[in-house]
C-alpha cells in the first residue's frame, strides 16, 4: 500500500515542479474522463431519458421532447412529462422477468461450464515448456482472428441437420438419426463457451504462469502431495484469475444478443433479444431503454466485483 | 555441546545420512559424481562450493526433488532415494522463503502440520512454540508481505521446523539478508541447532557462514567432494591448492624438494629456500607447492639477520587498509606477488611502511602446508 502512495507520489512529484508540466499531468488524467463522460455517461442518460418517456409515433418516436425555445415552460412540461410507466410494465409483463432470468441462468451455467475448460487448458498451458508457452497463447488468440460473426455462422454449419456434427456422430453410429442440435439452449451453450473461451483461458493462464513454482516444492516438502498442494496452494493462488476470467465471460454473456438469435430457438429469449425486439419490431424506445437500465443495474454488482479483485489484486502485487 | 563433538572421529558411529557412490546427471553435465558422504546425528553441516559445483542438487536430493541416477541414498537404514518428498522426514528452508502467500504466518507454520492431520489443539500449541522460537510471537496474523526481510526468514525457518524433522536443510538461507543482520542470525542459528539437536545441512557459497556456524565443512567442486573438515583443519590443513584457495587468502609458493628429513623438508623455490616443519609424505625431487596464510607473514623494513631461510625481498607493490587489518601486496624478485596482512593494533595514522618501499617477508617454518597437489 504505502509502496504504491510511494510511487504515486514520485510520479506526480516532477510534474508539480512546472506549471507546464502540471497542466500536462491534469490533461492526461483528464483523457480517460472526458471519454467515459463523452461515450459512457451521456449516452446512458439518454437512455435514462428515453426509458422515462412514453412512445408517439413521431420523430423521434418518444414524448415529451425537451424544447428549449419554449423557455422555462418548456423545461417544465419536460419534467412533467416524464414517468417511471415503463419500468411498471417490466414488472407487470413476466416475459421480460424471464427473458432476465433466462440470461442470468445461461450466463451462470456458461460460466460454470467455461471454467471446467478453461482452467485445466490454462493450467496445461502455464505447466507447458516455455518455448511452447508463446505458441499456445498465439493459439487460443488465433480464432479473434476471423469475424466473430462469421466464427457463429460456422457453428450454424456444423450444428445443422446434415452438418458436421450429425454426420460424424452418425458415421460413428453413436445416433441413429440425426440430432436437432440448433434452435437449441444447447447450440447457445455451445456457441457461448466456444466463443467465450479465451476470455477465460487468458486471465486464468496469466496468474497460474505467474506462479512460483518452488512454493509447490514447500508444500510438498511439508507433507502434501501434489493434489493436495494444488487444492491448498495453487488454487487459492489462482483465485483473482479465476474471478477476472469469470466475470470478464459472465458480465456480457448476460446482455449476449447475436449468439442466441442466431444458434437458438424462439420459445425462450435471453434479455438481449427481447430488447432488440421492442426496440426494432415494436419500434417502442422508452421500454428498450427501461430495459436497458435494468439491465444495468443488474451488471453493476458483477462489475463491482470485478472491479474490487483488480484492485486487490494491484495491491497486492505492489 | 561443541566441545568434544566429534562422531566422526568415531569408527562405532555410524553416520544417519549417508550418500553411497551418489551420481546424478543433468543431461550431458554430471551434477554429482560418485559421491559418497555421512552426516552425523546433532551435526551441523556445511556443503560449500562455487556456484555449479552441485551442491545445491546434493541438498534437493535430499529433500526429495532430485532422484540419483545411480547410488543409494541413506536415512538410517532405510533407502530414501526414490521416497517422494512429502513422505521424508526431512524439511526444507527455501533459499527464496517460498512462503505461501495466501496464508498468515501462522498458517504457513501449520501447513505441514496440517498435513499430517494433527488434532487442531495440537497444532495451535506448536504453531506458539515456534513463533517463540523464531521470536515472532505477536506476529501470527501477518501476511508474508507485511513482513521485512528478516522476518520471512524467521517465518521460513519456523514452518520447515514445525514437523520436527530429523534433518533440516537450508539453501543458502540468509543470502538475501544484509551483512549485519546475516552474521547475527549465524549465531542464532547455531544456538537453534544445539538446543534442537537436529541434524542441519546448509548450503552456502560463502566460506565466512559456513566456517562460523558448521561443525564440518565438505568442499565441493565439479560434482565431488574435494575435502571434509572441520573449519580449523581445512583453514590449516587444506588438502590441495584449490582447497587452500577457495578458503581464505593463501600465498602459494612453488619449488621443488630438496631433502626431507626429521626436522621437516628444504625446499628451493625461486624465490630462495623454504623450510617446511612437516611436510606429508613428499620425497627429495618433487615439485610442490607450499601454501601460506598472509596473517602468517611477518613484514619488516630491514634485512632479517641470516641464515634467510623463509625469507623473501621485494617491493611493496599496494595496501589495503581494512580498519582491523591491513594487507601488503609485495611484489618478489621472480615478479609474483606475495599478501601479508598486519594486525592494526595500534591507531596508526602515518604507516611506517609505503608504497615503493623495500621490505623483507619471513615466516615460521611451521606456518606453510606443503601440498602436492
Amino acid at each position: 500500500m504505502d509502496q504504491t502512495k510511494a510511487a504515486r507520489g514520485t510520479a506526480l512529484g516532477p510534474s508539480l515542479g512546472s506549471s507546464l508540466g502540471s497542466w500536462g499531468a491534469r490533461l492526461v488524467v483528464l483523457v480517460p474522463y472526458v471519454w467515459l463522460i463523452a461515450f459512457f455517461l451521456v449516452p446512458f442518460l439518454i437512455v435514462l431519458k428515453i426509458s422515462l418517456s412514453q412512445t408517439a409515433i413521431a420523430q423521434p418516436p418518444y414524448v415529451p421532447v425537451l424544447d428549449l425555445a419554449a423557455g422555462w415552460r418548456g423545461i417544465t412540461d419536460f419534467i412533467a412529462g416524464l414517468s417511471a410507466d415503463n419500468f411498471a410494465t417490466l414488472v407487470s409483463d413476466d416475459i421480460y422477468y424471464l427473458s432476465y432470468a433466462k440470461s442470468l441462468l445461461v450466463a451462470f451455467v456458461s460460466t460454470a461450464i467455461l471454467l471446467a475448460i478453461g482452467y485445466p487448458l490454462a493450467y496445461g498451458m502455464a505447466r507447458a515448456p516455455r518455448r511452447l508457452q508463446s505458441v499456445l497463447v498465439m493459439l487460443v488468440i488465433l480464432p479473434f482472428w476471423t469475424s466473430f460473426l462469421i466464427r457463429v455462422y460456422a457453428w450454424i454449419n456444423i450444428l445443422q441437420r446434415d452438418g458436421l456434427l450429425n454426420q460424424t456422430l452418425l458415421a460413428l453410429r453413436i445416433v441413429d438419426e440425426p440430432v436437432a442440435w440448433l434452435a437449441s439452449d444447447t447450440a447457445i451453450y455451445i456457441g457461448i463457451v466456444y466463443s467465450y473461451l479465451p476470455f477465460m483461458v487468458l486471465p486464468l493462464y496469466a496468474t497460474l504462469e505467474k506462479m512460483d513454482e518452488t512454493l509447490l516444492e514447500a508444500a510438498a516438502d511439508l507433507g502434501a502431495p501434489r493434489w493436495k498442494a494444488f487444492w491448498s496452494v495453487t488454487l487459492p493462488l489462482s483465485l483473482p484469475g479465476v474471478g477476472a476470467g469469470a466475470l470478464l465471460c459472465f458480465i456480457p454473456i448476460i446482455g449476449e444478443f447475436v449468439i442466441p438469435d442466431l444458434l437458438g430457438g424462439s420459445d425462450s429469449l435471453m434479455i438481449g433479444q427481447t430488447l432488440w425486439t421492442e426496440f426494432f419490431a415494436n419500434k417502442d424506445w422508452p421500454v428498450a431503454s427501461a430495459i436497458a437500465v435494468v439491465l444495468l443495474c443488474l451488471l453493476l454488482g458483477p462489475i463491482a466485483i470485478y472491479q474490487h479483485l483488480q484492485t486487490r489484486n494491484i495491491e497486492r502485487v505492489g | 555441546m561443541r566441545r568434544g563433538f566429534v562422531p566422526w572421529a568415531d569408527p562405532n558411529v555410524r553416520p544417519l545420512v549417508r550418500f553411497e557412490a551418489v551420481t546424478r546427471r543433468f543431461g550431458p553435465t554430471v551434477a554429482v559424481d560418485r559421491l559418497s558422504l555421512g552426516i552425523y546425528e546433532r551435526e551441523f553441516f556445511a556443503l560449500l562450493g562455487p556456484s555449479g559445483c552441485g551442491k545445491t542438487t546434493l541438498l534437493r536430493m535430499l529433500a526429495g526433488f532430485e532422484a540419483p541416477d545411480e547410488g543409494r541414498v541413506l536415512l538410517g537404514d532405510e533407502d530414501i532415494g526414490r521416497v517422494p518428498p512429502y513422505r521424508r522426514p526431512v524439511n526444507m528452508m527455501f533459499q527464496s522463503y517460498a512462503l505461501f502467500p495466501h496464508l498468515t504466518v501462522a498458517g504457513n507454520i501449520a501447513f505441514g502440520l496440517k498435513q499430517d492431520c494433527l488434532p487442531r489443539q495440537e497444532i495451535d500449541v506448536r504453531v506458539a512454540e515456534m513463533l517463540a522460537l523464531v521470536k515472532l510471537d505477536g506476529f501470527a496474523g501477518r501476511k508474508p508481505h507485511q513482513l521485512s526481510g528478516g522476518q520471512r526468514q524467521r517465518v521460513a525457518l519456523a514452518r520447515s521446523l514445525a514437523k520436527r524433522p530429523k534433518v533440516l536443510l537450508l539453501d543458502e538461507p540468509l543470502a538475501a539478508l544484509d551483512k549485519k543482520l546475516r552474521e547475527e542470525t549465524q549465531f542464532e542459528l547455531m544456538d537453534l541447532q544445539a538446543r534442537l539437536g537436529t541434524i542441519f545441512v546448509i548450503v552456502t557459497h560463502d566460506q565466512e557462514e559456513a566456517m562460523t556456524v558448521a561443525h564440518r565443512i565438505a568442499v565441493m567442486d565439479r560434482g565431488r567432494i574435494v575435502q571434509v573438515a572441520t573449519p580449523p583443519e581445512l583453514y590449516e590443513h587444506p588438502n590441495s591448492r584449490w582447497v587452500a584457495g577457495f578458503i581464505g587468502d593463501v600465498n602459494l609458493l612453488e619449488g621443488k624438494v630438496v631433502s626431507a628429513d626429521a626436522d621437516g623438508l628444504a625446499i628451493e623455490g625461486t624465490n630462495g629456500r623454504y623450510r617446511a616443519a612437516a611436510g606429508g609424505d613428499a620425497k627429495p625431487g618433487q615439485s610442490v607447492c607450499i601454501a601460506l596464510r598472509p596473517e602468517k607473514v611477518r613484514l619488516a623494513a630491514t634485512r632479517p639477520p641470516l641464515p634467510a631461510e623463509n625469507c623473501a625481498g621485494g617491493r611493496v607493490h599496494d595496501i589495503a587498509y581494512l580498519g582491523d587489518v591491513s594487507l601488503y601486496k609485495v611484489k618478489l624478485a621472480d615478479g609474483s606477488v606475495m599478501t601479508a596482512s598486519v594486525a592494526n593494533a595500534n591507531r596508526v595514522t602515518e604507516r611506517g611502511i609505503g608504497w615503493d618501499d623495500e621490505v623483507w617477508l619471513t615466516w615460521a617454518p611451521d606456518a606453510v602446508v606443503v601440498l602436492a597437489r
